[in-house]
This record gives C-alpha cells, structure tokens and sequence, in this order.
C-alpha cells in the first residue's frame, strides 16, 4: 500500500463551512497530521457532536460518526473501549463541549482513555446563528443578549486542568506550524489529550482573536510554550514571564525595561501542575500573553489498559464463553429434579 | 414457574394451587431493616426450592439505606410461597407472619389470614418500641390479635442464651436472631438446617466465630421447635416436593437471569458484550452481574450518567460489540435522545428498563408497568423501537437472547420492559442446556467486502443494514443522527428520501412481526367467553386466578404478551374469538390504549398502581364479574 497523501484524508462530500470559516485550516492541519505520520484510514474515528465543528468528520475519509449534542466524548469512549486499536478523534466545539456536554468532557478527561479531543473554541455558537457560548466574553452582545452577558466566560484549558486532564494544549486555528506538532503530539499521548482551537468565526464573532492572529503585532500578545525553553515572546523577542519575587504569581517582564535577563525567566515544565494552572488563565487580563503549546503533559494510568486488566488475555471462542457461563450459572447452589430425586 | 420464551412452547405444567396451608404456604419474614431480614427469607427459599418445592418470592424493602430503627418506614420484609402445587405469586395473603418487632407486627398484620399464625420476638415488644410502632397499647396484650394463632417467643434472649458460651459480647450475639428464627420456620416446615448450615459455611469461610455463632443459634431455633411444648393450635406444615421437570435448577432473580441471558445472547450471536450504565434502582444488580462476567469477556462500563451510559453502548455497538444499557424509567428518559439516534443509525442496542412507579423519580422501590408508552412511543419524530417484555423471573434470560438475536439480525435498537417485581423476585429456574435448539447460534456477519458495499442498503427480509465496523479496511463511511441517503447514508434533506427512509425503519418493524412466533394461549381454550390479556409480571396472578377458574368450570383463557411491539401479528384473530377481552395493568390503562390504537377489537382494561403485583383475588374479581360466580 503507497502512503497516504493530506487529500487522501478528505471525503468525497462538498465542505459546507462558510468561506474563511477558521474549521478550513484546522482540517487542513490534520489531514497533513494524519499523512505525515502515516494513519490508516479504516483505523481512524472521527467522533463529533453537534454544531460546526461537529461536521468535521463528514470531511474524513475515515470512520465517521457525527453523533448527538454534546455526547461525543461518551460514544468515542464506547468505541474505544470496544476497539483499543482504533485511533480515536473526538472533535467538539465550546457549546458542544463546554456547554450541553461539558459533563461528558469532565469525565472523559478524568478517566484517561487513549483518545484526542479536539475543543474548536469560537466564543459563539455559530449554528444556531449566534446566541453567546459559555466561552463568549463578559458583556457581548448577542440575539439571546441584547444587552450584553452577565456571565463569567469559562476558560477552557483550566477547566480541562481543573478535570484532571494530562495534556493541555492550545493553538490559533490558522496557525499550522502550531497546530500540527500538537495534533501530533495528542495523537501519540497514551492518555486523552486536550486540544483547544482558538477558532474564527467568520460571520457571528469575527476577529475576536485578531489581536492574537496578527503577523505583526500578535507575538506580543502570545506565547507558545516549549518543555525545557525560556519563556520568551514579543515582536523583538524582549518580553518574558517570570515568578513574580516574593509572590506566588506570573510576572510579564519587559527583558530590557526591567533589568530582567533571559536567566531571570521561568524555563516550561510540562509537567508542572501548578504553572499548567496559570498558564492556562495568562491571557485574561491585558498585557498578558494568552498561552499557546503544550501547556501540560503527564503520564498516567491510561484508562482502557486498566479496565480490561481481568478480561481474558485472548477473545474467548464462543464454546468457552457458554462453557464458562455454564459454570457461572452453577456457582450458586444448584439441585437436580428427576425420578430419583422427586 | 416454568422457563422461557423458546423453551415455554413445551410447557409442562404443574397442578393448579388451591389449598392454602396444603397445597401452599404463604409465609412473610418482617423485621427492621438491619434484622437480616432479606437473607433469611433468601435461605427458606433456597432451601425450599432445594427440597423441591415451587417458590415464588417477593422482597419488600425502604427505598431508605438505614431507616431509623423501629420505624414503620424502616420495616424489612420478604415474603415467600413455597407450594408442592405450581405457585406464582407471593400470595394474596400471610398464612404465617414471622414480626421481629412491633413495627413490622403493625405494617404487615393487616396482610396476615384470619387464624393465621405470628410468631413474634417479644423481647423486641418495649413500650418505647410499641409506641414508636404507633401502637396506642401492647397488642400482644389488649385482645387485639384474638382472630390470629399467637405465638409469643422470647427469640432474642433465647439466642442470646444460645450464644452464651461462644463468648460473643450479648450485642454480637443478638445478631444472629434472625438464625435462630429461621431454624424454627424450618422446623416448622419439617425440614432440616444443613442446606443452610452448609451456606453459612461457605459465606462465613473467613470469619469462623460468624459462621459458628449463627450455625448455633440456627440450630438453637430448630431445637426449640423440637423440644418446646408449642400451643396445640400451631401445626407443622407438610409441603412435599413439587412434580417440576426432570432437570437441574437453582434459583434466580429477574436482574440475574436478565443479566446472564444478554451474555448468552451476545455469545450466540458471537459478539462481545458491552454494558453500559448508571447506578438506579432497581436496575443495578444488572451492572453488578455483568461486572461479575469480567474473566468471561463481558465489559462493563459505570458511566458518568444515564446519557453517557447509552452513548458508550452506542459506541460500543458502532465498533462491533453488542452494546447494552440498562436503567429504569427516569433513566430510560435521559436515554431518549440517544435512542433515537441508534434507531437513525441503524445499530443493535439492547435498552432494559426495569419498571418502577413514575412519573418523575416515583416509587424507586415499588414495581409498576407505566413504561409501555414511553417504550413505544416516547420519541420525537417515527422512531419505532421494537419491545419486549418478560412475564417472570425465569423467563428473563432467554428474553436477554431473543434481545440480542433481534437486536442483531434486524440492526435495530430494542427494549426489554423487566419491573420491579421480577427484578426482585425469584424462582426455582431450570438451567439451561445450549445444546437446546431454543439456543442455536445465530452468528452475526458483519460486513468485509468492499464490492458494492452501501452502509445504508437494506436486506429485504430483515431491513437490516450492513454493519461495517471501524477497523475494516475499504468500508470507510460516515453515519450521523441527521437523515440519511438511502443507500450511500450520506446526509439528505430530501423529501422523498425522508419518505423512504420513515418507510424502512417501519418496514423494520414489519420484517420482526413476520419473525416471531404467533401469539400462543397461555391456559385456556383458544376461543371462548372471556380472554384475560396481560403482559410483564401481571403473569403470576392471572396464571393463578385463570387456571383456578377454569377448574371450576369457567370459560376464561389467559393471553400473555411477550412480544408488544411489534404485535404478534396474530392477535387480532386471536383475541377476536372471545366474547371480552380484559386487560388488567399495573398502569393506568396503557396496553388496553395501544391495542385500541392497533386493532378493531373491544377492550376493557382493568389498573392497579398499588406499588405491588396484583392479587389473586383481585384478578378473580375480574373473571367472576365477567362471567358471573356461576358461568
């Protein structure tokens, strides 16, 4: 069999986002992801819920199933657990996720199953024409608040730490260099892995992350993380984060303004809960960079392997299925009636 | 009882129940909730169904954990029929009530027969248990038990007394009354302890001082019996075996056999079984059986909630296991959606709602039939779900096979309507033999060729589609809760294909009623004056009262459905070749509903929504005002 190309991933059906939906170059990430590491397509599923993001895995040419409003991570951990084989997708958006599924996401996430749970978040929902999502900023304006939500915006990432999770990430949509080592990387993580997408939303939310997005000004308004790296971001490469001395908080640094020298700055630990902690809430208050990359990775107990400790080592045949319940159904206490005994 | 779907065709039936107290004794075990209440009412039935006898049990239990002590609320109790005659029913009344305090004296003496017996612990009859027991004075002395044989026990002090050399602290020792109650109750019946002395053993294995104490106080409890100068008026009962059929058997509950039959289900049709669920009761003894089927290759899986507990089944399935939920009806609920969505999809799912009193969170603990409609009906849009009931305890595992072959040979989500009742209650069961043809394999094929393949082509005798599972190479394709293209299963807005597709997944329905058996007669002539139609555990009491009836010269035939959706495709003919048809429901009327909907036949329906089986009595109301006292 010859290797698959990026098209070789997409389905035959017509993409039906809108033009400059952000979902357009998220596929096209993972359509690379998948040929590039060379994935099978009959040993890949693609499991979403409901709203745009959810029509993601009719653009696959691999197993699909667009299931029913938040319930994604549930149906994705019965066909995991059924088959540990298959590479499981789950693709989800804020609403989806956070909102109507936000219990099914916690669970999936505390429990571990080798799976990758792709979050698009576009502070929207998008298609039921743009009510605000649990993610939408406090006091925007929408059909469902015409005078603005009075609700605190749930933060992803530190919702998927708060669950228990083991790897958080976070990337732009748009870009790819980001993006695709990090789809790698969930992919290869013996565990769930947490994607969230900052995703554009062309026609009800557009340019919410144009500061972050922009080719000039935008690395002064992101960071993306590396194991082992300094935290160093800004257009020229002059800003940092540090621990604030005497606190227990982050510290935005200016490497030249402040007297700070590279050596001052945090090195990331991917593996540190508690900088994973406010990484994740950087970016809610200006002059803070929102935090791209792999802001948390550890191994753990993956869930399948676990739960099947105590199945039979190999399928059992179905003689000795029905010789075994035979036995099971004769544990308790059993009595013969027959001519002799009656 | 008799078992099965497949297996009922061959029915060897036992004699008719008539005498109480000859043919049959009725005796309730009733006790706080922490008196050990429900395992020894559990070891007179083993040991009754050992013996040979027929059994019918019903547990009767707080939905509370631990009730205060004392309380009306917080009364235990497990009644039993043990019968050398067929009994299926736990009995209308008690011929012998065993009250280990006032409470229980209070709740269940209403129940009690006039002369019947009650053997009550009076150590337990403290003014300060009296009054809580809502007593205004001691019954055991103000004349208010004269219609009843009393006998008064000292049973706590005498198995304190029993006890006395082990060196059990007297707390310790009072535990084990409940022993030395049920050593006297066997001695009663004229049997031995050692069935269950051998089970004390074996449960006590690692606490010797446990096993010894209670072996002692068992055979205290019957000693007493033996030695004891007992009132004239208390006579020992004489119960020979029953004539079952030749076989093996043990007994079994309706969540065991439900359990253990959808495992032989998945295995016939050479599937793994995946369960996946949420605890609720009275429907997580299932979770707790399959769990057990670990080393057998059964998973189980204890979701986050009712919705993620389908899901996960519906995953399952999706990737080629047999995927299985079970709950009860507010659970069935939150279900609803996911149901709709392996009906749209077209994957074999087994749903098991074990019925309790609705609406809403209703009587957890109290069995009802009030599902039907949300069974049949209670989807948006055509969403027909085939459903299939059991009529007792040990007619649930081979109801969890023909779930699994349905479910599997027409790719189709179906319920199985258990309750309450038969959930709780068991029987003498008759284990299987799978070189039976009532279990020939019904191995599934699931799609391998890439040739012509469609995920959404139908066979047309079966309506089934393709099961392509995930991991096959070639078959690549994507299924979805929206409207699928018949034959691609791409999504369709479509009109005309919208028409086609609500045609073929009622056409679904259409391909099960041709597959199963005709509607057969449970007793009784197949045409005459009067047919009592049931469904679900209303079984016991109309088997009884139908069968009496005829005895006594009466036209009345018994009709059982299995089979209510869809309906067995005789049954029209069948039910029109009776003068009247009467439906008597543990709901507020819902087979009688969807017959009238279905069939040009007049039918009367009959409720009970007590919390409990109908009574006997109650059924031969029913036939006696049908046909009149002489007919």
């Amino acid at each position: 069999m010859t290797d698959l190309k990026p098209k070789d991933f997409a389905s035959s059906l017509d993409v039906r986002w809108c033009p400059g939906c952000g979902d357009y170059a998220v596929l096209k990430s993972l359509h690379k992801m998948l040929a590039d590491t060379g994935a099978k397509l009959e040993d890949t599923l693609c499991v979403s819920g409901i709203g745009c993001s959810s029509r993601l895995p009719y653009y696959m040419a691999t197993y699909g199933f667009h299931t029913i409003h938040g319930r994604a991570p549930a149906i994705a951990s019965g066909a995991k657990l059924a088959n540990p084989e298959l590479d499981v997708w789950v693709f989800t958006g804020d609403g989806d996720g956070l909102s109507i599924g936000g219990n099914h996401l916690l669970h999936a996430l505390r429990r571990n199953l080798d799976m990758q749970i792709v979050l698009f978040n576009n502070q929207i929902y998008g298609l039921t024409k743009g009510q605000y999502s649990p993610t939408s900023q406090k006091g925007m304006r929408t059909p469902s608040s015409p005078g603005g939500t009075v609700e605190m915006p749930l933060n992803p990432a530190r919702f998927a730490i708060g669950a228990g999770s083991k790897f958080i990430a976070r990337s732009i949509d748009t870009q790819a260099k980001v993006l695709g080592p990090i789809l790698q990387a969930a992919r290869d993580f013996d565990g769930t892995a947490f994607v969230e997408v900052l995703q554009n939303c062309v026609i009800f939310n557009d340019g919410v992350f144009d500061h972050l997005k922009d080719k000039k000004q935008g690395p002064d308004h992101t960071i993306v993380v590396e194991h082992g790296q300094p935290m160093v971001f800004g257009v020229n490469k002059d800003k940092g984060i540090r621990v604030k001395p005497g606190g227990f908080v982050l510290d935005i640094v200016s490497l030249e303004a402040d007297g700070v020298t590279e050596a001052d700055l945090l090195v990331h630990d991917e593996t540190n809960h508690a900088l994973a902690v406010a990484l994740a809430e950087l970016g809610e208050k200006d002059g803070e960079p929102t935090v791209l990359g792999i802001l948390f990775r550890e191994q753990a107990t993956e869930f399948g392997a676990a739960s099947r400790i105590g199945l039979p080592e190999k399928p059992l045949s179905m003689n000795e299925k029905l010789i075994h319940l035979s036995a099971t159904l004769r544990a308790s206490e059993t009595w013969d009636v027959g001519e002799d005994a009656a | 009882m008799q078992s099965g779907l497949e297996r009922s065709t061959t029915t060897h039936e036992l004699p008719v129940s008539q005498q109480p107290e000859v043919d049959y004794v009725r005796v309730r075990f009733a006790g706080d909730s922490g008196d050990g209440i429900q395992m020894t009412g559990t070891r007179l039935a083993e040991s009754a169904a050992r013996f040979g006898n027929d059994i019918a049990t019903f547990p009767d239990f707080p939905a509370d954990i631990r009730a205060p002590s004392g309380t009306i609320y917080g009364v235990s109790a497990y009644s039993l029929n043990i019968g050398h005659t067929e009994v299926d029913t736990f009995g209308d009344e008690t011929d012998a009530l065993v009250a280990l305090n006032p409470a229980a004296l209070r709740k269940y003496l209403e129940g009690v027969k006039q002369n019947g017996l009650l053997i009550i612990d009076i150590d337990a009859f403290t003014e300060r248990a009296i009054t809580k027991a809502g007593f205004s004075a001691n019954p055991l002395e103000d004349g208010s038990l004269s219609s009843f044989r009393v006998l008064p026990l000292e049973i706590t002090s005498n198995t304190e007394k029993a006890l006395k050399e082990t060196g059990l602290s007297a707390k310790d020792a009072r535990r084990s009354k409940n022993m030395w109650t049920l050593g006297l109750v066997l001695w009663l019946f004229e049997r031995s302890t050692a069935d269950v002395e051998h089970w004390i053993e074996q449960k006590f294995h690692k606490k010797p001082d446990v096993a010894k104490a209670n072996i002692m106080a068992l055979q205290a409890g019957h000693l007493y019996g033996e030695v004891s100068d007992l009132p004239p008026d208390v006579s020992r009962y004489r119960i020979q075996p029953a004539p079952l059929m030749e076989g093996e058997y043990r007994s079994i509950n309706g969540n065991e056999g439900m359990a253990y039959g959808l495992y032989a289900g998945a295995t016939l049709a050479n599937l793994e079984l995946f369960y996946g669920s949420y605890p609720i009761t009275p429907a997580s003894p299932l979770l707790h059986t399959v769990a057990k089927l670990k080393e057998l290759g059964a998973i189980s899986f204890q979701a986050e909630d009712e919705i993620a507990a389908i899901c996960a089944a519906i995953g399952a399935s999706y990737a080629g296991h047999l995927g299985v939920t079970g709950s009860s009806g507010p659970g069935i609920a939150l279900k609803t959606e996911a149901i709709g969505l392996a009906i749209m999809t077209e994957l074999p799912l087994v749903i098991v709602n074990v019925q309790r009193g609705g609406p809403s969170t209703g009587l957890p603990t109290k069995t009802e039939q009030s599902d039907l409609f949300q069974a049949i009906w209670g989807r948006n849009g055509d969403a027909p779900l085939p459903v299939i009931a059991p009529a007792h305890p040990g007619e649930c595992f081979d109801m969890g096979v023909e779930a699994a072959k349905l479910a599997t040979r027409h790719m189709t989500p179906l319920m199985v309507l258990s309750d309450g009742y038969i959930a709780n209650a068991s029987a003498p069961w008759k284990l299987p033999d799978f070189n039976d043809p009532a279990y020939e394999p019904f191995p599934v094929e699931q799609a391998k060729e890439p040739e012509g393949f469609l995920p959404y082509d139908h066979d047309p005798d079966t309506m089934a589609r393709p099961w392509a599972v995930p991991g096959t190479a070639d078959l690549m394709h994507r299924i979805g809760g929206l409207e699928k293209q018949a034959g691609s299963g791409n999504i369709s807005y479509d009109g005309e294909n919208h028409q086609l597709m609500t045609q073929i997944r009622a056409q679904k329905l259409d391909a099960i009623a041709k597959s199963i058996p005709p509607q057969h007669v449970e007793s009784g002539p197949t045409t005459g004056k009067l047919a009592i139609l049931g469904w679900g555990s209303s079984w016991g009491p109309i088997r009884v009262a139908a069968r009496r009836a005829e005895l006594e010269g009466k036209s009345v035939s018994h009709i059982h459905l299995r089979h209510l959706w869809p309906l067995p495709s005789n049954l029209e003919e069948l039910l029109s070749g009776y003068d009247r048809v009467i439906i008597p429901e543990m709901n507020n009327g819902q087979l009688a509903t969807v017959l009238r909907s279905q069939m040009d036949i007049k039918v009367e329906s009959v409720s009970c929504v007590k919390g409990r089986p109908f009574l006997v009595r109650e059924i031969a109301k029913i036939i006696e005002d049908a046909l009149g006292a002489s007919s």
